[in-house]
């Protein structure tokens, strides 16, 4: 067996894929939520923005492709490891307390599902538009190239329940993140007790802003502050 | 005291097994919790039925041989104490307790309480052992040690042994064990030479025993009766990174 094969079959080495895929994709979820938050300058402020990535395709898929690569990586290693951690307790305790009840540890499993579920919701919501009679990406107005997210962004949340789960997914994102981003450093060896309470904090703060930031668009929106 | 006990028999390791309820009279407080086990089975002989099997060496905290989960914590829930260092003074009258075998997939229960823990000894066996130089011994000061160095891999280097973190992990995981051993070795002078081998070697065989792996949920430090430091299993992710680089084999 290579060294390779070996590296990926152990529990350490898909540990290792899970933490560098995730440290992509919490960079692209930071950069997400910065160009996302511009929809409060104004319409026009969000639009430019999306019309400067629209207009640029291949830049745009060369991101894409590296995304789905990190989210196929961090699904794949996570459902070996699951698969390998259910097998390694076969007979389960008949009673169980735990030393500790911190909860954004106990739901990484259901919420990194919940976020995935939200994911694909998400990318028919705005990118493929496919739950909008009236939603139009970006078209040619008189020889300009012009993209409408501030107006799908509006639409898009009409419907409460909508927003209510993208709000839902979001805390169980904020959540994921508390634990993972310390987590990550952890298992990408940066385990000395000087990084590990830096770490420690810049979880809960990236969680944390994660969370108000991607939230405060659909609450903006529902509330009327954004129309 | 009197308290009512739930404990896990099992005839053998091809017995499903089954929960019993045992009353445990006249507990004094200051029995340790395998002396208060010890009674129970004395009333059970004297009943000339099977007294509860478990296991049991030292009975001063520093073997690693007994361990069960009590009430749902191994070694139950007072922390950095073993199981026979566990006194009935942490319980009240009229307390119900859960005692139940370590479970893990590579802990088999041979009987009752008594669990099968050699994979751990197969771990060690496929790593956990430095070069001996032959000859006379070293000078003590030969082979300088940061004071730094000498103190984690001291601190790694207390683990018994018990399992307990395996019993307390959600994914039965081994790491905090195998990262102690890699730890306590691999900062001293003398593990240098198979530092990068160890590593890749001990984690071969912890994965092949299907042990699971480390969620950083932190809750084997907490039950561990010797306090090992989460941070072994960090230490031995880097030196499992730095094996990748330092290996030569394709």
């Amino acid at each position: 067996m290579s060294w390779l094969s070996r590296f990926l079959r152990s529990t350490i080495g898909q540990k290792i894929v899970m933490a560098a895929s995730g440290l992509m994709l919490v960079g692209f979820v930071l950069a997400h939520m910065v160009g996302n938050l511009q929809i409060f300058i104004g319409a026009d402020a969000l639009n430019t923005y999306a019309a400067m990535m629209q207009g640029n395709q291949g830049p745009l898929w060369v991101a894409r492709l590296g995304l789905l690569g990190a989210i196929g990586a961090h699904i794949w290693s996570a459902v070996k490891l699951t698969i390998a951690a259910k097998g390694a307790r076969p007979v389960a305790y008949k009673k169980r307390s735990w030393f500790d009840e911190r909860y954004a540890v106990r739901t990484m499993r259901v919420g990194g599902m919940i976020v995935g579920a939200f994911i694909v919701f998400h990318l028919l919501h705005f990118t493929v538009g496919y739950f909008e009679g009236g939603f139009q990406h970006c078209a040619d107005i008189n020889g300009v190239f012009t993209c409408f997210a501030y107006q799908n962004v509006i639409g898009g949340f009409a419907n409460p329940l909508v927003g209510v789960f993208y709000i839902v997914a979001q805390v169980f994102l904020g959540l994921h993140l508390t634990h993972g981003v310390w987590s990550m450093t952890r298992t990408l060896g940066f385990g000395n007790p000087r990084f590990d309470l830096i770490a420690r904090k810049v979880a809960m703060v990236v969680g944390l802003i994660i969370t108000i930031g991607n939230c405060s668009i659909p609450v903006a929106v529902m509330a009327g502050y954004l129309n | 005291m009197n308290l009512k006990l739930h404990v896990w028999r099992q005839k053998g390791p091809k017995d499903k097994g089954r929960f019993e309820t045992y009353d445990a009279t006249d507990v004094l407080e200051d029995m340790s919790f395998l002396e208060m086990l010890d009674v129970v089975n004395d009333g059970l002989e004297a009943e000339g039925r099977e007294p509860i099997a478990f296991e049991s060496d030292c009975r001063e905290g520093i073997c690693g041989a007994c361990g069960c989960m009590i009430n749902g914590q191994p070694h139950g829930h007072k922390a950095r104490t073993t199981t026979c260092q566990l006194h009935m003074r942490e319980f009240s009258d009229g307390d119900e307790i859960v005692i139940e075998p370590f479970r893990a997939k590579a802990f088999p229960v041979i009987k009752d309480l008594v669990v099968d823990r050699s994979s751990f000894d197969r771990i060690i066996q496929s790593g956990g052992f430095i070069t001996a130089r032959s000859g006379s011994a070293p000078d003590a000061n030969a082979i300088p040690v940061a004071k730094v160095e000498a103190d984690r891999a001291f601190d790694a280097a207390t683990c018994i042994g018990c399992g307990a973190c395996v019993a307390s992990c959600p994914n039965a995981s081994a790491m905090l064990f195998t990262g102690a051993k890699i730890t306590h070795l691999g900062l001293l002078p003398q593990g240098q030479p198979e530092r990068y081998l160890r590593v890749d070697k001990m984690v071969s065989q912890m994965d092949s025993e299907d042990f699971g792996h480390c969620g950083n949920f932190g809750e084997c430090t907490l039950a561990c009766p010797k306090s090992i430091s989460l941070d072994v299993i960090a230490q031995m992710n880097t030196d499992y990174i730095t094996a990748q680089f330092k290996g030569r084999d394709i």
